[in-house]
């Protein structure tokens, strides 16, 4: 069982990846602002998921912290982009 | 344990996908929202915590990670959300009803 | 009182978040402990959204009911969300409607809005006093009161117990 359970794994990251993939099509085509931060969120979330499979393949558990910030980082991104559209920034 | 984790974690998976398929064929920004926060939220919840149950040494820090994907998600869909209506973005010609324009306008006249 | 309630959860919370992302030993606690209590001073002013919890035993058992609410909300509404992506006609029928909140304290009625954007087919798209007006994906009534019913009512008794 665990040398399937190995296999599932990467299964796993190759899907996220290609989650990736479909949203940049959406970043790419999206009419409006708002369209392309919402692919651009999205994008963030499965990179998260990445990072982690990433760090628990090579075993170190500083990547974990990088993904923190990293989740931290998207959010005040997305949260600025809202204010710039309202017109408050 | 250790398969159990990783099936977890490919449920997760293709929810992260479902996500951004639903990001990709939506009509227009409040669906497409809809359908990345949800699948995508419960996607990395379910990612993260089979990993966290894969090599349990890690699970505090990433019930942390979980908790904060968690709060920050819905927190930012609803800014953006509130932005595009604010900005003037329409819903789609499917939609049926929108009763936040219509008592902005009756606010104008007001 | 209300004041040192506040002040205290949030040095909780500060030092919990502390402890978990260092390595415990004694020294790194002190310390941690140390600034995590001179930044909930600090801030003393506007944590004024710590004030609403309820510190008793009915409000502890039902936050932990309504987290099982919540997980079980949160896995329906992925579930229909995937049901709708895959479906090749993409049956949805959206629109804005309007619902009214029972809550009065301001910590509820952001913990309301963040479970309804969680929940099957409906987000929260601006909140107005005790409005709010929700991105619905799949309308199936018209007025305000049966909006409430169909959207609000699973957490809002929950959150009423919790956060008053």
């Amino acid at each position: 069982m665990v040398e399937y359970a190995y296999i599932i794994f990467d299964i796993a990251y190759y899907i996220s990846l290609i989650a990736i993939l479909l949203s940049f099509i959406r970043f790419y085509l999206g009419p409006t602002a708002a369209d392309r931060v919402v692919a651009l969120d999205v994008i963030t979330i499965c990179g998260i998921n990445l990072i982690i499979q990433i760090a628990m393949r090579a075993g170190r558990i500083v990547y974990v912290d990088v993904a923190l910030v990293y989740a931290l980082l998207s959010f005040l991104g997305v949260i600025s982009v809202a204010r710039y559209l309202e017109g408050g920034l | 344990m250790l398969f159990i984790a990783s099936i977890i974690s490919l449920l997760g998976a293709l929810f992260l996908f479902l996500g951004s398929m639903g990001v990709l064929r939506m009509p227009d920004v409040y669906n497409r929202m809809q359908a990345g926060t949800k699948a995508t939220t419960l996607g990395t919840m379910m990612t993260l915590l089979g990993i966290g149950l894969a090599n349990t040494a890690w699970l505090p820090k990433i019930l942390l990670l979980i908790l904060f994907v968690l709060f920050t998600n819905p927190i930012s869909s609803s800014a953006l959300a509130r932005a595009a209506h604010f900005s003037g973005i329409k819903l789609t010609d499917r939609s049926i009803r929108d009763n936040l324009a219509d008592d902005k306008v009756e606010e104008q006249d007001a | 009182m209300r004041r040192v309630k506040a002040l205290i959860l949030s040095y909780l919370i500060l030092t919990g978040l502390w402890l978990v992302l260092s390595e415990v030993t004694r020294n790194e606690f002190i310390i941690g402990s140390l600034v995590s209590a001179t930044i909930s001073l600090i801030f003393s002013s506007r944590l004024a959204i710590l004030e609403n919890v309820k510190l008793n035993p009915k409000a502890l058992f039902c936050s932990i009911k309504f987290i099982f609410v919540f997980l079980r909300e949160l896995f329906k509404s992925a579930i229909d969300v995937a049901i709708r992506v895959l479906s090749p006609s993409l049956p949805i029928n959206p629109g804005i409607v309007k619902v009214r909140t029972k809550l009065h304290s301001k910590l509820g009625r952001i913990v309301l809005a963040n479970s309804i954007t969680l929940t099957p087919g409906t987000m929260t798209v601006e909140a107005k006093g005790e409005y709010l007006y929700i991105h619905w994906i799949d309308i199936k009534s018209d007025d305000i009161e049966s909006a409430t019913v169909a959207i609000v009512s699973t957490f809002e008794k929950h959150l009423e117990v919790m956060y008053g």
